[in-house]
């Protein structure tokens, strides 16, 4: 990802290798794409019209929505950062009963979107919710007036829920870094007396700075441009202002105000992190890195290790799917699998797949000419090109919908003029416009991912390969490609299940007669009958929970090196 | 190129699945939810034997209908809001409806300048309160500012469209500095913030966390067709007669209009003139308990439910222009903070 790109300038190799144009021109074609929403938001926000709205703004709701959304980052990071590096480094150092289960279990709330988890809360903790019902009957209490029952309704239940549902991110990056990287540093530190907590807090943590770093960066960004949950929990956050500034004021260049503050927050994040990490350098094995021997828990630890990783899992993915369930049986929903909503479940699947692949094509690209390149333009590049996720989806819709749609009307007015008809919309007409909604939002996830895998391969195997004649295509296909592809699975993997999940843009972008499973379930939500969705709901989270447990497999396969037997240890832990 | 290819590949199926065009359809553009307008289409089309294509977008629809141009396919949008379909009649993406039948069952009021957009059902913006815990029958809004309410009072947010209109049409009515004083008083009576949707506040008045809501009116009568819990939340609420002080019910619409580069306009008009005729009327105003513009359709599920409501003689121009304004105050105010 972006933040990372500081490291790839320093590890380039010394060869003096430059990737191909074509390489090039992909890169800046991706950053181009990207930069289209931005440029027209920043137009937008610096018209006539806009610059009388600012004082308002200023004075009356970037204030509240600005204070709101930092707390809410802030919260968000928190609890992403302990359940999400806690958990990892739990499945990854420790032997407790069901661990191997819980490592992918762990990983399912990914598969969720926010707002249906923060649907199925509000309705778990409402009034008439199984648990105010059991505390009533226990209690002979009747209403609300008789006790205090904790409202998910606000900025810490928003906190709470957000955290719950967006902690894979870290997870997934902490995780896989400490099962692979880190195994010769562990093991030695354990050989030479270090104690648990010490071992975590001083050899732990420390290395797990930039997968930290890149997952928080992607909870993070998904948490600011959430609108679903947020405005159902009632948070004032800035993407919420955007809208109510662009819809009840009709002010779209207010809005786009409000966006770009947004965006300046995101690169002041970016250069915090950038800033505190400094010129630290994480060392890379030149050899292929190796699972880390795990010690066997036993007796309360066993169990207590068990459960920490048990409660996220539980929180975040198993009792709202498990509410969704029970909601599509007691409504007897199974009336509604319909063509329809077959159709939904195809458009879904075929879009997201489609896009994921193109997305994860050319966030390889991207990645192999930061590689390569020797560019001095090249990281900027890259960080404009992941600056899709950084805006709400929405925003990003609008922002493309006037380029793409001036580029149909290029085509059909041509058309008809050379060949007497129209094909009408070519890319909003066709679904073509989601896909590359989608190529524009998620391209960051993509390029952070390679790159994650990349940080994997030592430079000096390049040179070595290099040096003993490889061509730089040969480079790429042969060392690149195989050595990287689990961590270019995993990437695939999560754009699949974000592009499944995504809403706005995809509200907004889609052509006639074309419905996701996600615009099923805003479809009924928009009625106040969430509840009528939970069917549509169900199929977003079982096709996602597929691709989530393969989001753990891909980052344990390996490249099949000769001799690379993951090792089995059983060591007994020192502080025992 | 497998990418190419790929793309090419879908946007051939999304062409299959969008179905084969018929020599007659419409293409509707709306912000109002399928479901609501599934059972009104599929009696057009099995009526007239024109096909419907529909996109159901809930916000930026004019900012598509704008981006698309000329070779946009819209022929109707549908919205539920009077400010909005104004609006795009003021970004000049619609035309007027040229038809004796619309001119004829819906009054002028009810009608954009130039015909430029129609309304179709009315809603109204009504007061509730516990059935248990308060006794009376009728209410202002103005009477909401009391501050025997002081902690008794749910809403959802100010910012929402529904509470927009309402607050915008309490500016148009009051003033600036009235509405105010108004905005901070609600505020100081809210039971909790401002949030959630229009039906939270009949459950939080179940749970008993508040006494007293702003709700619009169909969800009353969704919530009385419920099989599921929202039965409860029906049964502990009661509707009040509710007006402004020397007025009438805050009454907002569902509008239709004819979109200006309309490629089948003379099917649009159809649809426009389908969905004002009584059988369109019932199926679409009782299926959410709406209030029917056309004027024979006298036993509507609504007037059933709520009774006649005498809807406020503001025009509905003058609550569109002073959104902007009423919006800016809630933000003044802090009122969803």
């Amino acid at each position: 990802m972006s933040l990372s790109a500081p490291d790839t300038l320093l590890r380039r190799s010394p060869f003096s290798w430059r990737p191909s144009t074509r390489l090039l021109w992909l890169a800046a074609l991706a950053a181009g794409l990207v930069a289209l929403p931005v440029l027209s938001l920043g137009f937008t926000a610096l018209s006539r019209e806009a610059l009388a709205i600012w004082p308002h703004l200023a004075a009356n709701v970037l204030p509240v929505a600005l204070w709101n959304t930092l707390l809410l980052l802030a919260g968000v990071a928190l609890l992403c950062g302990i359940v999400g590096v806690g958990s990892a480094w739990l499945v990854t150092q420790y032997e407790f009963p069901g661990r191997a289960r819980l490592e992918w279990l762990l990983v399912l709330p990914l598969a969720i979107p926010t707002y249906i988890t923060a649907y199925v809360y509000v309705e778990i903790l409402g009034f008439q919710g199984p648990l105010q019902t059991a505390f009533r009957a226990l209690t002979g209490y009747r209403s609300l007036r008789d006790y205090w029952f904790p409202d998910p309704r606000n900025l810490l239940g928003a906190i709470l829920i957000l955290g719950l549902v967006l902690y894979p991110y870290v997870y997934l990056s902490v995780r896989a870094l400490f099962a692979m990287q880190s195994a010769a540093l562990i093991e030695s530190a354990r050989t030479l007396g270090a104690s648990r907590w010490p071992l975590f807090w001083r050899i732990g943590l420390p290395m797990a700075r930039p997968a930290l770093a890149a997952g928080l960066t992607l909870a993070l960004l998904e948490t600011l441009n959430d609108i679903g949950a947020t405005e159902y929990l009632g948070v004032r956050s800035l993407t919420l202002s955007v809208y109510t500034t662009w819809l009840n004021r009709g002010s779209l260049p207010g809005a786009a105000q409000i966006a770009c503050v947004m965006l300046l927050v995101v690169v002041g994040l970016i250069v915090a992190e950038a800033r505190t990490r400094g010129a630290r350098r994480f060392a890379l094995p030149v050899k292929r890195p190796r699972p880390v021997g795990r010690i066997r828990l036993s007796g309360g630890q066993a169990f207590a290790a068990a459960l920490a990783c048990a409660l996220p899992a539980l929180l975040g993915a198993l009792l709202p799917l498990g509410y969704l369930i029970g909601e599509f049986l007691r409504r007897g929903l199974i009336a509604q699998a319909d063509a329809a909503l077959l159709r939904a479940l195809a458009n879904t699947v075929a879009v997201s797949a489609l896009a994921a692949a193109l997305v994860v094509a050319v966030g390889l690209g991207v990645a192999a000419a930061l590689r390569l390149g020797r560019e001095s333009y090249l990281p900027a590049l890259a960080r404009l090109a992941s600056l899709g996720y950084a805006l709400p989806g929405t925003v990003l819709a609008l922002g493309l919908l006037v380029p793409l749609a001036a580029f149909d009307n290029l085509v059909a007015d041509a058309s008809r003029a050379l060949f007497g008809a129209s094909p009408g919309l070519l890319l909003l007409g066709s679904g073509a416009a989601l896909v590359i909604a989608y190529l524009v939002r998620f391209l960051s996830i993509a390029v952070a991912g390679v790159e994650s895998g990349y940080a994997r391969i030592s430079p000096r195997i390049d040179d070595a390969a290099r040096s003993l004649g490889a061509s730089r295509r040969e480079v790429l296909r042969r060392l690149h490609w195989p050595l990287a592809r689990p961590a270019i699975a995993a990437a695939a993997l999560l754009v699949f299940v974000d592009c499944m999940k995504e809403l706005p843009a995809t509200l907004l972008l889609r052509p006639l007669n074309f419905d996701t499973l996600a615009t099923l379930v805003y479809g009924h939500a928009a009625r106040g009958v969430f509840e009528d969705g939970a069917l549509a709901a169900l199929l977003i989270v079982l096709v996602g929970i597929y691709p989530a447990i393969m989001l753990v497999r891909a980052g344990e396969r390996q490249p099949a090196l000769p001799g690379a037997q993951p090792r089995q240890l059983d060591i007994r832990d020192p502080a025992e | 190129m497998t990418v190419k290819s790929r793309l090419s590949a879908v946007a051939l199926t999304s062409c299959l699945l969008a179905g084969p065009a018929l020599a007659q359809s419409v293409n509707l553009y709306t912000t109002r939810e399928p479901a609501l307008l599934n059972p009104v289409i599929e009696a057009f089309t099995k009526d007239t034997g024109i096909k419907v294509n529909a996109v159901f977008l809930k916000d930026g629809l004019q900012e598509r209908i704008k981006a698309e141009g000329a070779n946009s396919p819209a022929d109707v949008m549908l919205v539920v809001d009077v400010g909005e379909i104004n609006a795009a009649a003021d970004a000049g993406i619609t035309q007027p409806v040229q038809s004796a039948l619309v001119d004829k069952t819906v009054p002028a009021a009810l009608r954009g300048p130039g015909n430029n957009w129609v309304t179709l059902t009315q809603r109204a913006r009504i007061v509730i309160v516990s059935k248990e815990r308060v006794k009376q029958d009728a209410i202002t809004y103005e009477d909401l500012a009391d501050p025997k309410w002081k902690g008794k009072f749910c809403i959802r947010a100010g910012q929402h469209p529904y509470n927009n209109a309402f607050l915008a049409a309490y500016l148009a009515r009051n003033g600036a500095e009235k509405t105010e004083a108004y905005l901070k008083a609600l505020k100081a009576n809210t039971a909790r913030k401002p949030g959630g949707g229009d039906r939270d506040v009949a459950r939080d008045i179940l749970s008993g966390q508040c006494d007293i809501a702003l709700i619009n009116t169909y969800y009353i009568g969704l919530m009385s067709k419920a099989t599921n819990e929202q039965k409860g939340w029906y049964e502990a609420i009661k509707p009040l007669k509710t007006s402004f002080a020397n007025g009438g019910t805050h009454v907002n619409v569902s509008a239709a209009a004819i979109a200006r580069n309309a490629p089948n306009k003379d099917s649009a008009v159809k649809l426009i003139e389908y969905m004002l005729g009584e059988k369109a009327q019932t199926l679409y105003g009782d299926g959410n308990f709406e209030f029917p513009v056309n004027a024979d359709v006298k036993e509507s599920a609504a007037v059933k439910l709520l009774g006649a409501v005498t809807p406020d003689t503001t025009p509905l121009g003058d609550v569109a222009k002073n959104r902007k304004a009423a919006s800016e105050l809630v933000d003044k105010v802090g009122f969803d903070n």
